[in-house]
């Protein structure tokens, strides 16, 4: 155990004094591997803003429920009972024919072509706002109550949120599909930096392993070195994103005052960040082994 | 103890560099290994350490069959060597004192009684007030001894050294002679490879002659 970690602390340090050995070029292939990770994780935080702010937009989503024409009262009483007791529901307001009709009279518009009908054209209705934003619930929600009697048409007020979302996932998608890309060049980055270490050092290889050195002990550094690359270039990711919401915070803040809404720009969870941070000294640690597998194994002293 | 039995050597493009060759050196004994230049001295040595593999026979180290070892087993049977060697493969970007206590970290030396065998080897060598200079700064007879020391501060028990002391004057030279020796004295296996005899001075000893890869003596 003392042994165990007596070499991984020799390793770790020999790592930092490589690391420190070339300054420039260390600051070089950090800054790539962070520019590299805060593109996708950039991505992902500006889509998670836009899906909160869709939310407090919508104001929670909202289905017309529009009733047959010869509904009875109590058959709209039986409507209301059920919307009363439906968990989904938060709140509805009914709207009779008669108030419809006024409100169509007084819109500048249709006034005049509301005169020339006879009678009333105008179902009662039906203004439901659901609980729950997601589009699964809306669609549970409004299959239900289409079912009930005397209902002619269940309209989503909402379907924009469900295009948005739509669009969201699609986002998504493009954010992952980036992030596959990005983490092969971070895992060529790396591979390449530590060839080039290996062979520069390829003398002092040879000497361990003559002294009795094992493949694990001459590995383990270079390991360390990819790892730590890797999980520093996530910390300068991390930064980068957040001088991005730092820079943008007071704009957006601005521009949602114009609409209205209070809304603060959202960082990455403290989750997501630690993720990034172990994804991305794995994604270094990965590089550096393959690259140790394909180039540090074949040397053999002479 | 180190026991050759019918060791042939050939290399790919067909040269023999060792024929038959049959040898023991006892725990604890000294021995020298004679010849001209390409006679076969450092490939029967890099076989010993295995550096190469015997074509064919058998070479027993420690009563492990080193040309039978796995790769993995390989690191270990080398930790029971001290290595010389001839172009001394010292690290020249780190200090003499690093350059010694590298054995030591190989085989996961606690650091304090690290640096005490360190300076221990080092005092042995004389080069005590150099541990801090770079290997580029000493001179030839210097950089062989920091060697030397590089070999011995593990303590193995098999000290091996391919011409030592070629490319040193003879005072130089006695001096690794005299240190080699004062190794065989405490019990340690000494197999030095040299093309000049004369540095024994007037101590017996026991010399394998190596004439175009064959023992003659």
């Amino acid at each position: 155990m003392n042994i165990w970690f007596s070499y991984h602390w020799h390793a770790l340090v020999l790592a930092f004094k490589r690391l420190a050995l070339i300054p420039f070029s260390t600051l070089l292939t950090l800054g790539v591997i962070g520019i590299a990770f805060s593109l996708p994780a950039g991505i992902y935080v500006f889509l998670e803003n836009v899906e909160t702010l869709s939310g407090q937009f919508s104001g929670g989503p909202q289905l017309s429920l529009f009733l047959k024409l010869n509904a009875t009262q109590v058959e709209v009483g039986k409507i209301e009972s059920f919307l009363k007791e439906n968990p989904h529901v938060a709140s509805f307001e009914f709207i009779p024919k008669a108030s419809a009709l006024e409100q169509f009279k007084k819109s500048p518009g249709l006034a005049g072509v509301m005169d020339g009908l006879e009678g009333n054209p105008l179902p009662d209705a039906f203004v439901v706002t659901a609980r729950n934003v997601s589009p699964e619930t809306l669609e549970t929600l409004s299959k239900a109550l289409s079912e009930l009697r005397q209902v002619e048409h269940v309209q989503l007020d909402s379907a924009w949120a469900q295009r948005l979302d739509a669009l969201l996932k699609l986002g998504r998608l493009a954010a992952s599909m980036l992030s596959v890309l990005l983490s092969l060049l971070v895992i060529a980055v790396v591979f390449n930096t530590i060839r080039l270490q290996i062979l520069t050092m390829r003398e002092e290889i040879e000497v361990a392993k003559l002294i009795g050195a094992t493949n694990a002990f001459i590995c383990r550094p270079f390991l360390y070195f990819g790892m730590i690359q890797g999980l520093v270039g996530g910390i300068v990711a991390w930064l980068i994103i957040s001088l991005g919401i730092h820079l943008t915070d007071e704009p957006v803040k601005h521009l949602m005052q114009l609409y209205e809404t209070d809304f603060r720009l959202y960082h990455l969870s403290r989750g997501d960040s630690l993720i990034m941070l172990l994804f991305s000294a794995c994604l270094g640690w990965l590089g550096a082994g393959l690259s140790v597998v394909s180039h540090l194994l074949k040397i053999e002293p002479r | 103890m180190i026991s050759f039995s019918d060791v042939y050597k050939r290399y790919p493009n067909g040269f023999e560099a060792l024929k038959d060759v049959s040898f023991t050196v006892e725990t604890g004994e000294m021995a020298l290994i004679n010849g001209h230049s390409g006679a076969g001295k450092t490939t029967l040595l890099r076989i010993i350490a295995a550096i190469e593999r015997p074509t064919t026979g058998s070479v027993i180290v420690n009563g492990q069959d080193v040309g039978r070892l796995n790769d993995a087993a390989i690191p270990f049977l080398r930790r029971n060597f001290g290595l010389v060697f001839q172009d001394q493969k010292l690290l020249f970007d780190r200090s003499v004192f690093e350059n010694v206590l590298l054995p030591l970290q190989i085989s996961g030396f606690e650091s304090k009684a690290a640096t005490r065998r360190v300076r221990a080897a080092l005092d042995k060598v004389g080069l005590l007030d150099k541990e801090k200079a770079r290997p580029i700064t000493l001179s030839g007879g210097e950089q062989q001894r920091l060697c030397i020391a590089r070999a011995i501060v593990s303590r193995p028990s098999i000290l091996i050294a391919d011409e030592p002391t070629s490319n040193l004057d003879m005072e130089y030279a006695r001096d690794i002679m005299a240190i080699f020796k004062s190794f065989h004295q405490v019990g340690v296996t000494v197999l030095i490879s040299t093309h000049d005899v004369e540095l024994l001075g007037d101590i017996p000893q026991r010399i394998l002659t190596l004439s175009h890869g064959e023992l003659t003596g």
